[in-house]
């Protein structure tokens, strides 16, 4: 969590003297979602995330080197350059992409569910995304499909209460997205998204449940962002308070207290965090010092090779 | 050699890659057990079973991104769309994640999945059912877009399109379904990218794809009559799209005409138009002409329907014009 957190912190430096390009929607605040998530997975499972997927990434274990390169726009980058922010691939760790339009990717993992079911194998998927997108039909679609054929996919609502600067009052006919599991016929559970072992126990519960062949689950993860949307959003429609009192509410916070009342020392986290940050700072030197993309590359990937 | 309709040697294309291939499964709506809406699949669920011949919901967005979904990891899916209308609600699946997914991830997720389905027009199906999108999906980078015209050329293309690792759009025509051709009883593929001269001829090119190939034979056969020996070029695939062929033939005619069965602004033939200008310019003794649906949605009414589409006739005109 720490190292999302200070990976962001960074990313917003390099955001603002314009060493990243585009948009760059971060996590902070959101950590304990995606760290919690992702331990409940064995590495053969597959996470499908949104456009805000430099957490996820993280947390599934990837080097923040090609990750901090990909924002760089280098050709170090975990997807050559050719994604950015918002597309971070690696089929090796099983990360299936950060994807840019708000829900399609959700019967993308319902694919990648039917694939798993249909090669017999045991993987199970688990799917972020947002409130705002549990608006659109390729939510209602991927989840009606996923329950009539039971596949094993793990649906995981991070809901941050504003799609970009609509709060979800605004947006949503229910208050709990993971009523909406009833009109599917399938599992539901929600969680309060600050306490990272709490998210894990829960996601675990139903990544069980999908590897079992029981179908998916919809989990709804409350949750908050303390950035704006994306690095262009001054986040003027909520109040100062608001924001306070889910900063005092911090994951990481939260995280360290109870990482202490386990015995670790403060100057031992104080250490951790440091060894953090200069894992951070390497990689914003890799990124720096990494070559952009050769101008080759332009036309290539448009297709794949042949078979 | 046998004779077989258009939608029997898709069928029996699909049948022998599923033969071949675990991997390959068949989806869409009534697809398995109703045996497909044109019948295309027709004898499948029997031959394969629920597992690898599935019947979805009305939903195309989110069996598209299925489809896209489980090519991320190493399923070749073919999709069906009842009609490539309905493809219009997955259109953010097959060009946002379909057409891009190899690219935005640097190479590491090849895409190889076919979206086919009926388009064109139909007898008197009205504004919604009756449209011809190849132009829609032509214009993006990361497709492959195939038109077939015959039974022959749409067993040879099918099979080239489930084996490429890239997101092929197949529009059959629908109208096409019932027309009969010699099929070759060896197996055989047709490389994409690769046209065929339907026709040979002198003194005008004519440039089509799909059903309107129909018109253009038809037209050709009325010309005859009037001295005027014209050459047909069957693209049969718009991208990748077999340049050469047309420049070749259009230094031998010097002039060109593309018949289309879509809409004129924008369309594919404009493309072709323009490469022609460009690349055929010091041949050409005209300028190149297109012959499209008319520039409005489909009517129901018979006669407005005739009047929209493409026809023989109106190919006709305009070439004996250009000929003038």
């Amino acid at each position: 969590m720490v190292l999302i957190r200070k990976f962001e912190e960074a990313a917003a430096k390099a955001y603002s003297v314009g060493k990243i390009g585009g948009f760059l929607h971060l996590y902070i605040g959101q950590e304990a979602v995606g760290v919690g998530s992702i331990a409940a997975l064995t590495p053969h499972d597959y996470i499908v995330s949104t456009y805000r997927d430099h957490g996820h990434a993280l947390a599934r274990g990837l080097h923040p080197n090609p990750l901090m390169a990909e924002l760089f726009g280098k050709a170090t980058g975990i997807s050559k350059g050719n994604g950015g922010s918002m597309h971070f691939f690696d089929k090796n760790a099983h990360f299936m992409g950060g994807h840019g339009i708000v829900g399609g990717h959700i019967s993308l993992a319902a694919g990648i569910a039917f694939a798993s079911k249909y090669k017999k194998e045991d993987s199970v998927t688990i799917c972020f995304f947002g409130e705002g997108a549990a608006n659109i039909g390729s939510f209602h679609e991927g989840l009606n499909l996923a329950a009539i054929w039971k596949l094993p996919v793990v649906f995981i609502c991070e809901n941050n209460h504003y799609a970009m600067g609509t709060p979800e009052y605004r947006a949503l006919a229910v208050k709990d997205v993971s009523v909406r599991a009833y009109a599917y016929d399938i599992a539901r559970d929600h969680i309060e998204g600050d306490e990272v072992r709490k998210v894990r126990d829960h996601v675990k519960v139903a990544v069980d449940r999908a590897r079992r062949g029981e179908g998916p689950t919809l989990i709804e993860v409350s949750t908050y962002r303390f950035r704006g949307h994306s690095m262009s959003d001054p986040a003027k429609y909520r109040t100062k308070e608001e924001l306070e009192a889910y900063k005092k509410k911090d994951p990481l916070m939260r995280a360290r207290h109870e990482l202490e009342l386990g015995g670790l020392k403060p100057e031992e986290l104080d250490q951790m965090e440091l060894d953090i940050q200069t894992q951070i700072d390497d990689a914003y030197a890799f990124a720096e010092s990494s070559p952009e993309p050769p101008l080759s590359q332009l036309h290539k990937y448009v297709y794949a090779e042949d078979k | 050699m046998a004779i077989l309709t258009y939608r029997e040697a898709l069928n029996r294309a699909m049948v022998e890659e599923m033969e071949k291939d675990p991997l390959i499964y068949l989806m869409g709506e009534e697809v398995g057990h109703y045996q497909g809406a044109y019948k295309v699949s027709q004898g499948m669920l029997d031959k394969f079973g629920e597992e690898r011949v599935i019947d979805t919901p009305i939903s195309e967005n989110g069996f598209a991104g299925i489809g896209v979904g489980s090519a991320m990891v190493g399923l070749r899916p073919i999709i069906e769309f009842m009609t490539w209308n309905f493809s219009l609600v997955a259109i953010d699946q097959i060009i946002n994640s379909a057409a891009k997914m190899n690219y935005m991830s640097g190479g590491q997720f090849p895409m190889p999945i076919v979206f086919r389905g009926a388009g064109g027009a139909g007898g008197r199906l009205g504004a919604q059912h009756s449209q011809a999108f190849e132009s829609w999906y032509a214009h993006c980078p990361g497709l492959k877009v195939v038109c077939p015209a015959t039974p022959k050329d749409a067993y040879g293309l099918l099979k080239s399109s489930i084996r490429d690792n890239n997101p092929t759009i197949f529009i059959e025509s629908e109208v096409l379904y019932g027309s009969k051709g010699e099929v070759p009883d060896d197996e055989y593929t047709i490389p994409l990218g690769l046209g065929e001269i339907k026709r040979k001829g002198t003194d005008i090119t004519l440039v089509t794809w799909s059903r309107a190939l129909s018109f253009a034979l038809e037209a050709a056969e009325i010309l005859e009559k009037e001295g005027i020996s014209v050459e047909i070029v069957d693209l049969r695939s718009l991208r990748p799209l077999d340049e050469n062929l047309i420049y070749e033939s259009v230094k031998k005619t010097n002039r060109a005409v593309v018949v289309e069965e879509g809409w004129p602004v924008a369309g594919f033939g404009a493309q072709i138009s323009h490469l022609i200008q460009k690349n055929a310019f010091s041949y050409l003794d005209h300028p190149v002409e297109r012959v499209t649906q008319m520039d409005v949605p489909m009517s129901y009414a018979a006669n407005l329907e005739r009047m929209s589409l493409p026809n023989a006739n109106r190919v006709a005109d305009t070439i004996r014009e250009m000929l003038r």
